[in-house]
């Protein structure tokens, strides 16, 4: 049984204990193989599965579809699962359980490029094999892509990078796209002089102001459930954190500090706003509660400057940016504590299961966007659209 | 399971075609009535319209507006100018030589470049009319939305400075554009110093001086 992780014997010995407990374990003929489904962070380890029968781009999207959400292809006899299928004419596939020769899906897929029915295909996998688990395959994302100094459009990508259409044709300066919901997204543009933050109707195009105030309207974060923003104004004379609704009624100030505030974002039950201030010297996450109150520090120990936070939607972790020589992807437990370095990288966003990041790594003017799968520190590079892609947010 | 597939499939196309999951905008909300800005903007600086995406349609509309935000300048700061400068003419060469730099994560004015503030609120205060935008900019060893604050913090910062002069604060209006427009590209030490800097911008009324 191999591990992701080089673990001291004695360690793995006594977590099977713990986990026979349990009963996480799977008879395999004569010998017992101790499976250890999560690893020290609580990241469910990668399931083995065989895939088979795919060929080419299918092949190859159905995999990496399958590493995002946490499968790993291994040959037949390491499986427990067998995924098999083709893509050869229509789109089709199956999962069958090793251990009893179940079963568990079975489809043909049309209508549709074949991409579309592969990421199809990788989700119903998924719901098959862990039914709890929210699949990713077919979701998008959004970024920023730059051609130049001072002008940048807003893309809409399928969460691979494939499929880029563009949001924003105004040749201009944008900033920061957020989705509220799957059919919107909120930004900032410098379009009309000053950076103001519009929401714009992906379907119809239609844009509204969100925050159009005197000085800087940047960086929105649309609350969990889509009614809320939260969002950086300096309409008081220095930049501060603000929420208000997402028509822009209902303003309230969160920070009152003379230093600059950055970077917010929202806890998944919508209570709580973690952010970046300066408040205390240098850069450091805060939160506060979404309907005020006084900011308190999260630590994140071990590492320094930490900006761009992002709560995952499980609750559980706060992704964010340590700004040093280089930017570091870190994570650190929502409650604060050790700051867990996973990458070179910046601005990270969480996918809707949790365990993927999207991020931007590279020099300023000349970024690229890449997927992060979290316990296996595996990173796929995403295509650039322009000169400079950033900024991603994962629709979710 | 194949039922399940399928009306998660349909859900799926149903929030793609309608859209709008968070967005439910009452239908005054989606029409820019000229003069009026249709949001709670406080007096702001204009009720320029941005069209629907992609493309845009006409040029903004333009009401001058004022900001009368209460505040403690002690605790934060000058609120930044609501005026709209929109038909002014911008001559960023005329002031070219005061460009104020900063150093690295800093928004303070550092005392060797209060004599470049000096010089532009002298010259303004022989050009009444006339306007000037400070512009703030950052290196891009930050990540991006810090830098955006940032680069506001220290246009707001040199502002500060003009309005202590006694420069009406309404004519400095100010803007970041954080580390999107850097004056080097390059990546060391010597550019990144050019980057950490606000521009002043002459802003001269349509009918001239």
């Amino acid at each position: 049984m191999k591990t992701p992780h080089s673990l001291h014997p004695l360690l793995l010995a006594l977590g099977a204990v713990t986990l026979m407990s349990a009963g996480a374990y799977a008879a395999d003929g004569e010998s017992i193989t101790i499976e250890r489904p999560f690893d020290s962070l609580g990241f469910r380890n990668a399931i083995l599965v065989n895939i088979s029968g795919f060929t080419g781009e299918a092949d190859a999207v159905l995999k990496q579809d399958l590493m995002f959400m946490g499968y790993k292809n291994v040959p037949a006899a390491e499986a427990k699962y067998l995924v098999s299928g083709s893509n050869a004419g229509r789109v089709e596939g199956r999962v069958i359980e090793k251990i009893n020769n179940h079963q568990l899906h079975g489809r043909a897929y049309t209508g549709g490029a074949q991409r579309s029915l592969i990421h199809a295909l990788a989700d119903d996998i998924a719901r098959a094999i862990m039914p709890g688990e929210t699949p990713i395959a077919q979701t998008k994302m959004a970024f920023k892509a730059m051609s130049g100094s001072g002008k940048a459009e807003i893309y809409v990508s399928d969460y691979d990078g494939f499929g880029a259409q563009a949001v924003t044709r105004d040749n201009s300066l944008v900033a920061a796209p957020c989705w509220a919901g799957k059919g919107t997204l909120l930004y900032t543009t410098y379009k009309l002089g000053n950076p103001y933050i519009f929401a714009q109707q992906l379907n119809t195009g239609t844009r509204v102001a969100v925050a159009k105030f005197p000085g800087a309207n940047i960086s929105p974060a649309v609350s969990p459930n889509g009614k809320r923003v939260a969002m950086i104004l300096s309409k008081n004379g220095s930049p501060d954190l603000y929420v208000a609704n997402l028509d822009g009624s209902g303003l309230k100030q969160l920070s009152f500090s003379r230093e600059a505030e950055s970077s917010p974002c929202w806890s998944p039950d919508g209570q709580t706003i973690c952010f970046v201030s300066q408040i205390g010297g240098p850069p450091q996450l805060y939160t506060v509660s979404a309907s005020g109150g006084a900011p308190k520090r999260l630590r994140t120990t071990g590492v320094p400057s930490p900006t761009e936070p992002d709560w995952s939607p499980d609750g559980k972790w706060i992704a964010f940016t340590s700004m040093s020589r280089s930017f570091q992807i870190c994570i650190v437990p929502a409650t604060g504590g050790d700051a867990i370095v996973l990458a070179q990288g910046e601005d990270p966003s969480w996918a809707p299961n949790s365990r993927a990041l999207i991020m931007s790594r590279g020099p300023g003017n000349g970024r690229h966007l890449c997927l992060l799968d979290v316990p296996s520190k595996q990173i796929k590079d995403v295509g650039r659209i322009l000169g400079s892609d950033s900024q991603p947010s994962w629709a979710r | 399971m194949k039922s399940n597939t399928l009306i998660t499939l349909l859900v799926i196309a149903v929030l793609t075609t309608s859209g709008a999951i968070g967005c439910r905008k009452k239908p005054s909300r989606l029409t820019n009535i000229p003069g009026q800005t249709g949001r709670p903007d406080d007096g702001g600086p204009s009720s320029a319209k941005l069209g629907s995406g992609p493309g845009l349609d006409t040029a903004p509309n333009m009401t001058p507006g004022v900001n009368t935000t209460p505040l403690d300048p002690s605790l934060q700061g000058n609120p930044p100018s609501g005026k709209n400068f929109d038909n002014y003419i911008p001559d960023a060469s005329r002031f070219a030589a005061e460009t104020v730099y900063f150093d690295f994560d800093k928004s303070s004015i550092k005392p060797s470049e209060l004599p470049k503030i000096r010089a532009v609120f002298d010259a303004m205060k022989t050009m009444p009319t006339c306007a000037v935008r400070v512009e703030g900019n950052t290196d891009n060893r930050g990540t991006e939305e810090y830098n955006r604050s940032l680069g506001e913090r220290r246009a707001l910062s040199v502002r500060e400075e003009l309005v202590k002069m006694g420069m009406n604060p309404e004519m400095v209006p100010t803007i970041s554009y954080g580390e999107d427009k850097p004056a080097d590209s390059a990546t060391h030490e010597a550019a990144w110093a050019k980057n950490r800097r606000a521009d002043f911008i002459l802003l001269t009324p349509p009918g001239g001086k």
